[in-house]
């Protein structure tokens, strides 16, 4: 069974645990600004929303890039970037209506969430269960999906 | 079931993947031209500089990925096309048959007609071969001069520099990348060019190049200027490939013309990328946007409707660029100029190089514009693709358009979330 991140934004304090885990992890360092999930806070609204990568079937990101830099994982679905292919040409970054592919200024590549290859540091490290790693078809990643349809001109 | 391709660029290539993707039992031949394997222009600038190899530009890097595929790949170049027969000549005289034909030769670079264009040691940039030829010509120090600022111009003026040559570009227009930045942007670019370095000579043309003086070229400007160059390299514009298909009926004015299908005007022959004329998004008018995506989705569109028969027209592929001159990464979308009757919202901060552009038609996003901003502009695209209403967001985005990934999470997503079809 594929399974996905499930985000509920109502739990989250804006604590930003899961930005420290996700940088330690990836980049090697505690830094909120290189995390590939983001959370946003709306403060007039007292609000934070989490947000990343959906692993989206159209992957528009993967096909935009124009030297096979992008590359689905068979084994949990997650649409990677091998860096030492990525030229940096940010195309990716502009194709994907979602905004969830961002350019790192420091190595010249982009970076986007792999799903940690299967076990999501964002998830371990999130107290308050907002963030979860769940089957795929209970997530309402569905109805995304279906709403990203909107963007795809292929329809297929 | 043959399906033909003419052209094994990104439009071709993606259209070869998903007619197999469609069909598993048709037949699939791609024409591919040049001496190398399907390759990617975009990369090619990265191959100036070093970064990557020759190898590092091909679209596929799989070994076998086409043989996998049973996707033929047949070397030739497409000299005539007989709708009639459904017959294609090839260079030499081989001739193929089709039941359907993608045309995505792609454009080739052209040179402006002035006197001593075609000496030697003057080069476009737009092929693998010409790429080589740019490497082998030019050493740090060496004195370049590149006609035109466009879009492909900035692309390949940050290859340049990363080479370490003696740089000054001359653009035609008053300023850098006219067609995706106004006024305040395109001159922040330009800015920032002169302070790495680059001389940049904007709003006059190159009339004349010589090889009589003492450099090995001379290049004089309208204005009276004569600039010595080792090189030169011409990024002036480019000009779809359709000249194969003079007499063939296929009606061509910019690029072949196509309709919501990606059809010709003549049955059963569609044509992908930068030699198709397709619809815009925003403007609803058919136009030749010669960029990466709009390649890749004609592609795939093509492919879906040469496979199913015309089953569902596309609104239009949205224009948009990204751009990295020298470092300052700069981004443009759809309407960035503005609509009749639309408002705009502008942040700017000169003295640290940032700026964003939004432009609205009542509470929709149909435009942006950015420079120094590398998370999240995706988003950009989302909201003026799906047409999000942005409601309450709108009075926001007029007071702090940086807030516009907030706006798209709370207008864009949320609505579509709650509305979509389950
Ligand atoms: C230096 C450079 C940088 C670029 N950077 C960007 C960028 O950053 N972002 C962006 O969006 N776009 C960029 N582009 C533009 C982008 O590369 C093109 O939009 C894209 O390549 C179009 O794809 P295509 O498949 O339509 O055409 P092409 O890539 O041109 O492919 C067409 C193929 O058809 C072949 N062909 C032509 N005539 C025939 C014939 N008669 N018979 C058989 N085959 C034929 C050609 O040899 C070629 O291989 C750049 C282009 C260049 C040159
Ligand atoms: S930035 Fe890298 S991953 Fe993204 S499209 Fe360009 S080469 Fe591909």
């Amino acid at each position: 069974m594929q399974k996905s991140l499930h985000i509920d934004p109502a739990k989250c304090t804006g604590c930003l645990q899961c930005e420290s885990a996700c940088s330690l992890v990836n980049e090697g360092t505690v830094n909120p600004a290189k995390s590939r999930i983001k959370v946003f806070s709306f403060h007039d609204e007292g609000r934070f929303v989490p947000y990343t990568c959906t692993q989206c079937d159209e992957a528009w990101c993967m096909q935009a890039c124009p030297v096979d830099a992008i590359v689905l994982n068979p084994v949990n679905g997650s649409k990677d970037v091998l860096s030492d292919v990525c030229v940096g040409c940010k195309v990716c970054t502009i194709a994907c209506p979602f905004g969830t592919i961002n350019y790192n200024t420091s190595t010249g590549k982009v970076v986007k969430c792999d799903l940690c290859g299967g076990d999501p540091e964002c998830v371990s490290a999130c107290p308050t269960q907002a963030i979860t790693y769940v089957d795929a078809n209970a997530t309402g990643l569905d109805k995304m999906r279906a709403w990203a349809m909107k963007t795809d001109n292929a329809g297929a | 079931m043959h399906y033909v391709i003419i052209g094994a660029g990104p439009a071709g290539v993606n259209a070869a993947e998903h007619l197999r993707k469609y069909n598993s039992l048709a037949q699939i031949t791609m024409l591919v031209a040049e001496d190398v394997p399907p390759y990617s222009r975009m990369a090619l600038p990265y191959f100036l500089v070093g970064n990557v190899k020759a190898e590092g530009t091909y679209l596929r890097k799989n070994e076998g990925h086409f043989e996998g595929l049973n996707i033929t790949l047949k070397h030739g170049r497409a000299s005539a096309v007989d709708p009639v027969s459904k017959a294609i000549t090839l260079l030499g005289g081989e001739v193929i048959n089709y039941d359907k034909l993608l045309v995505a030769s792609g454009a080739t670079a052209t040179r402006p007609p002035i006197p001593g264009i075609d000496l030697k040691n003057i080069f476009n940039c737009w092929s693998l071969a010409d790429s080589h030829k740019i490497v082998e010509s030019t050493q740090p120090g060496s004195k370049v001069i590149l006609m035109g600022a466009g879009f492909i111009g900035c692309i390949i003026l940050e290859a340049l520099a990363a080479r370490g040559v003696d740089l000054t570009v001359i653009e035609m227009e008053n300023r850098m990348v006219s067609r995706m930045t106004n006024e305040v942007m395109g001159t922040m670019i330009k800015d920032w060019c002169v302070n790495k370095g680059i001389k940049v000579l904007t709003s006059t043309k190159v009339s004349r190049i010589d090889d009589d003086g003492d450099s090995p070229l001379t290049v004089s400007t309208e204005d009276g200027q004569k600039l010595p160059a080792d090189v030169v390299i011409c990024a002036t514009g480019v000009r779809s490939n359709t000249a194969f298909l003079e007499g063939s009926g296929i009606e061509v004015d910019m690029g072949i013309v196509v309709d919501d299908f990606m059809q010709s005007s003549v049955a059963d022959v569609f044509a992908a990328g930068d030699v198709a004329q397709g619809r815009d998004l925003s403007t609803g008018d058919y136009y030749v946007q010669a960029i990466q995506p709009t390649a890749v989705e004609h592609g795939k569109l093509a492919a879906n409707n040469m496979v199913f028969g015309k089953r569902t027209p596309h609104p239009g592929n949205l224009n948009m660029n990204v751009l990295d001159t020298v470092g300052l990464i700069s981004t443009s979308f759809g309407m960035w100029m503005g609509v009749d009757g639309g408002e705009e919202a502008e942040m700017s901060d000169i003295g640290n190089f940032k700026y964003l552009n939004l432009q609205f038609k009542d509470d929709v996003l149909v435009g942006a514009s950015s420079l120094g901003m590398t998370q999240h502009v995706g988003v950009m695209r989302g909201l003026i693709q799906t047409g999000a209403h942005l409601g309450d967001w709108k009075a926001k985005l007029m007071a702090e358009p940086n807030r516009i990934s907030e706006a798209y999470l709370a207008s864009a997503q949320a609505q579509h979330v709650a509305t979509a079809p389950v």
